[in-house]
């Protein structure tokens, strides 16, 4: 463990912060800002090796806000030019900002392959159900019927939910949080920065403008929280409620939402955490967990080693053929296979 | 030939050429199917003028072959290879390389096979040698060629490899993004296999994740390239856009196809110019090089590589399918004759920190890496104030920032050699090209001067900027002639950039290159 004594400040930029008061930005940005010097200490990370890549919308201008390497990219390709950074430079700490609409609509494509190809990234992904940047249309994860401005008689085409995509997509690390957790945020950052592998962290963030309170009903306030959102932690009891009086059980191939101490539960019927567990199955119904039928699920779901880390795998690749070649220098390429002389 | 190889291929026959066909093959089923009206296919097509010759070719291989075990399939196979070896006594050719060739290929694999190609060859040669039914053998001297050591390369290999060179001479690994597409995927196979010499390549997703992923390993300190082909291009536009914007090295190779959508994905043309110049939304310049032969795509790759690094600017290395899939030989020429490639990468900040878009007196900005200590720094597709690079919406700094993009892709003018003429300085009909026709357009030439006309040929391999002195040259002429496989689109930008010539123009959109006879006709009826 290093000792490089970062502060917040280490990480904040000279650029006046231009999101509107009461955006959830401000507080995940505060939450990143808090994580990089635990991150630096944790996996030897110095200053100059943290970068930052982001895609367009509102949560894409994070980058300019870090007092890091920072590259802006073009609309939906954050993933993409993020994974030509780390498989360029493997020993950067490689950190994606984007958005519902950047990477779940115009970047899918990029999305889903970044995390099949397991590159090491870290993925924060705003989640606030609307496009921001463009003022108030619908995004692919918006509810069903929401009314925006292209949607004026509500949507008719059914949301993504992030998580379930990410671990159907066999993604190795995904992780929840709530914009105003900061404390929590500051966690799953710590944690998907130290997974191996590619890292996505929804954070449910509140447009305060064009779709304000979208997550209001589960992740309003504190006491909400406690209601109706459950954090899950490696190796503890799937446990939550104001005095963590409810927990998970699992019966008849599904989740429910028992009281423990009633109907004869107890805690030993809840359900413990295992966010290292290979098999996708309960991972894809702990992020599938809809308010009100269950609490939504927050936390670190969802963290899987795998040795098949792409940047890592081509690097390796390189250095093996390097050490086993005749071919050194181009010199040795241009007269490799059949050549003659012309006397 | 067969009957259709015949039918189709009689618009080709030179006054006195030998014909071959294959006897087996004159069946009234095949002359049906190829469209000839009468059993006579020799005088439907009014071949009597011609050395034509028709050896039973099938009978006689499976008759050379019968020892081999092989099946009657496989063994009709091999009735090339008879040809190949008719071929080789016409021309007083050495086996030994074919042989070679096919024991290279086949011998480990499958021995028998590799014999009895080899037997086909000597049966074909043996034939032609005791039956005296061609008039002649020809001895083809060799081409007179510079002392040294040849290979045979193609245009994609030779790119791939030219791609190596620049990397090696500016002392950074090499970086390809890239998505299959025809025909320029052999460029992504041959880099894939160049892990030897530290190269990574990414297999993306889709052609936009190809060029960006080659963006992001620019930003982060690589000599980063992306392949493709015209629709490919199309893809990448947008991206394109924000290298230019973001003033980063790139390399993008277009290999050229017939156009437009899926087009002709096999088959050739030069229709992608426009494209490669102005495909992009906003004003957005970049540098265009043309490679002009199989062998030459390793020099134009190089330069391609050098003009993108030393002056912080995408390149588009515009190739095509015909000079792509053709090979030639080579005289492999050594990088100790090749410059070193000094981009302006800043290692330290200097006093005051750093600034990204302070520029150097080619008007590139530091190339500044992730990873290097006191450099953080921010770019992206915003526009950025003309010194600090934090974003700015201020006009007269857009202003500025357009010119200046501009500028510092007109500068590159005086990076490359000036503009070069084949034959006399002055004439009658100057003939300009560009990129992958000089071949046939300097054979056209070549042919035309022998018979006493005053022509030259002016072709081109830097197309933006054009090299100094095409304004003189042109003025030096009577009449000009733009041939181009497209509908005019180099004519029109020399229109464009040279007002005061008038520019005749002679295109074909066929999916095929020029051929020298149609050329010459068209070269004739302008001197008239």
């Amino acid at each position: 463990m290093a000792d490089y004594k970062y502060t917040p400040a280490d990480f904040k930029s000279d650029q006046e912060v231009r999101w509107c008061p009461g955006c959830g930005d401000h507080a995940i940005l505060n939450a990143v800002q808090r994580a990089l010097p635990e991150v630096a200490d944790a996996l030897d990370t110095p200053h100059n090796l943290f970068t930052f890549v982001s895609g367009i919308g509102c949560s894409s201008r994070f980058i300019y806000y870090m007092k890091t390497y920072g590259f802006h990219s073009v609309h939906g390709r954050a993933n993409a030019v993020a994974t030509g950074v780390k498989v360029a430079n493997p020993r950067l700490s490689v950190w994606v900002a984007t958005g519902d609409g950047d990477s779940l609509a115009i970047g899918g494509n990029h999305f889903i392959h970044a995390i099949r190809r397991n590159v090491d990234l870290n993925v924060i992904l705003f989640n606030n159900e609307i496009y921001g940047l463009t003022k108030g249309q619908y995004s692919p994860t918006s509810k069903l019927g929401k009314i925006t401005k292209t949607s004026p008689y509500g949507t008719v085409e059914k949301p993504f939910n992030p998580g379930e995509l990410v671990i159907g997509a066999k993604g190795t690390f995904f992780a929840r949080t709530v914009d105003m957790e900061v404390q929590l945020t500051k966690e799953c950052l710590v944690e998907a920065a130290k997974h191996k592998g590619m890292s996505v962290v929804e954070a449910l963030q509140n447009c305060v403008i064009f779709n304000d309170k979208t997550h209001a009903a589960y992740a309003g306030d504190k006491a909400t929280r406690a209601e109706h959102t459950v954090v899950l932690r490696h190796g503890e009891k799937m446990l939550f409620g104001a005095n963590r009086e409810k927990g998970l059980v699992f019966e008849n191939m599904k989740l429910k939402v028992v009281t423990v101490g009633q109907d004869g539960y107890t805690l030993d019927d809840v359900l413990t955490h295992d966010a290292h567990e290979k098999d996708t199955t309960l991972h894809m119904m702990l992020a599938g967990m809809k308010y009100p039928d269950y609490p939504v699920a927050l936390g670190v779901i969802r963290a899987v080693e795998d040795d098949a880390v792409y940047d890592r795998a081509v690097e390796r690749q390189v250095e093996e053929v390097k050490a086993s070649s005749k071919i050194h220098c181009v010199d040795d390429l241009l007269r490799s296979g059949a050549t003659w002389e012309v006397e | 030939m067969n009957p259709a190889a015949l039918k189709a291929n009689r618009k080709w026959l030179k006054p006195g050429a030998t014909v071959i066909i294959d006897g087996d093959s004159i069946t009234e089923e095949h002359l049906k199917k190829a469209g000839f009206a009468t059993l006579d296919p020799l005088a439907e097509l009014k071949l009597d003028e011609y050395n034509v010759v028709v050896p039973d070719i099938t009978s006689m291989t499976r008759e050379a072959l019968k020892e081999t075990g092989l099946d009657n399939k496989a063994v009709t196979k091999c009735k090339n290879m008879f040809a190949l070896g008719i071929c080789f006594w016409l021309f007083d050719r050495p086996e030994e390389y074919a042989l070679r060739y096919l024991d290279s290929k086949f011998a480990k694999k499958n021995p028998v096979v590799a014999e009895a190609n080899k037997l086909a060859i000597k049966a074909g040669y043996n034939y032609a040698a005791n039956t005296h039914q061609f008039a002649n053998n020809y001895t083809v001297a060799p081409a007179p060629r510079e002392k040294g050591t040849y290979r045979s390369i193609s245009g994609n290999v030779a790119t791939a490899w030219g791609l190596c060179a620049a990397a090696e001479k500016a002392g950074l690994p090499l970086f390809c993004g890239s998505y299959p597409i025809t025909p320029a995927t052999v460029i992504l196979e041959e880099l894939a296999k160049r892990k030897d010499l530290g190269v990574k390549t990414v297999q993306a997703e889709d052609e936009i994740a190809g060029i960006c992923t080659a963006i992001g390993a620019a930003f982060a300190g690589n000599f980063a390239v992306t392949t493709t082909s015209g629709p490919g291009l199309s893809l990448k536009s947008e991206a394109l856009g924000l290298a230019v914007m973001t003033e980063l090295p790139l390399v993008v190779v277009d290999v050229q196809r017939g156009g437009p959508s899926t087009g002709l994905p096999t088959k050739t043309e030069q229709s992608d110019l426009a494209q490669a110049l102005y495909g992009r939304n906003g004003e957005c310049p970049v540098i265009v090089v043309a490679a002009s032969s199989p062998s030459d795509c390793f020099h134009y790759a190089f330069e391609a590589g050098r003009l993108a690094m030393e002056h912080m600017t995408p390149v588009v290395l515009l190739s095509d399918g015909f000079i792509a899939n053709g090979s030639e030989p080579w005289r492999i020429p050594s990088m100790k004759d090749y410059p070193t490639i000094c981009p302006p990468i800043v290692d330290k900040a200097p006093e005051g920190g750093f600034m990204p878009y302070v520029r150097n007196e080619n008007l590139a900005r530091g190339w500044a890496f992730p990873g290097k200590v006191g450099l953080e720094h921010r770019v992206g597709g915003l526009e950025k104030d003309a010194v600090k690079g934090s974003i700015s919406h201020d006009p007269a700094n857009h202003q500025k920032m357009v010119d200046t993009r501009a500028a510092k892709v007109a500068k590159v003018i005086d990076d490359i050699p000036a503009q070069t003429v084949w034959g006399d300085e002055e004439g009658d009909l100057l003939v300009v090209g560009w990129g992958g026709t000089r071949g046939h357009l300097q054979n056209a030439v070549d042919e035309m001067r022998k018979e006493g006309h005053k022509v030259s040929l002016c072709h081109f391999n830097y197309i933006n900027p054009l090299p100094h002195g095409v304004r003189e040259i042109f003025a030096r002429f009577r009449r000009i002639v733009v041939c181009e496989l497209n509908e005019g689109q180099f004519a029109n930008y020399l229109r464009q950039n040279f007002q005061e010539f008038q520019y005749e123009q002679y295109n074909k959109c066929e999916g095929q290159p020029f051929t020298v006879v149609e050329l010459k006709e068209k070269f004739e009826s302008l001197l008239k």
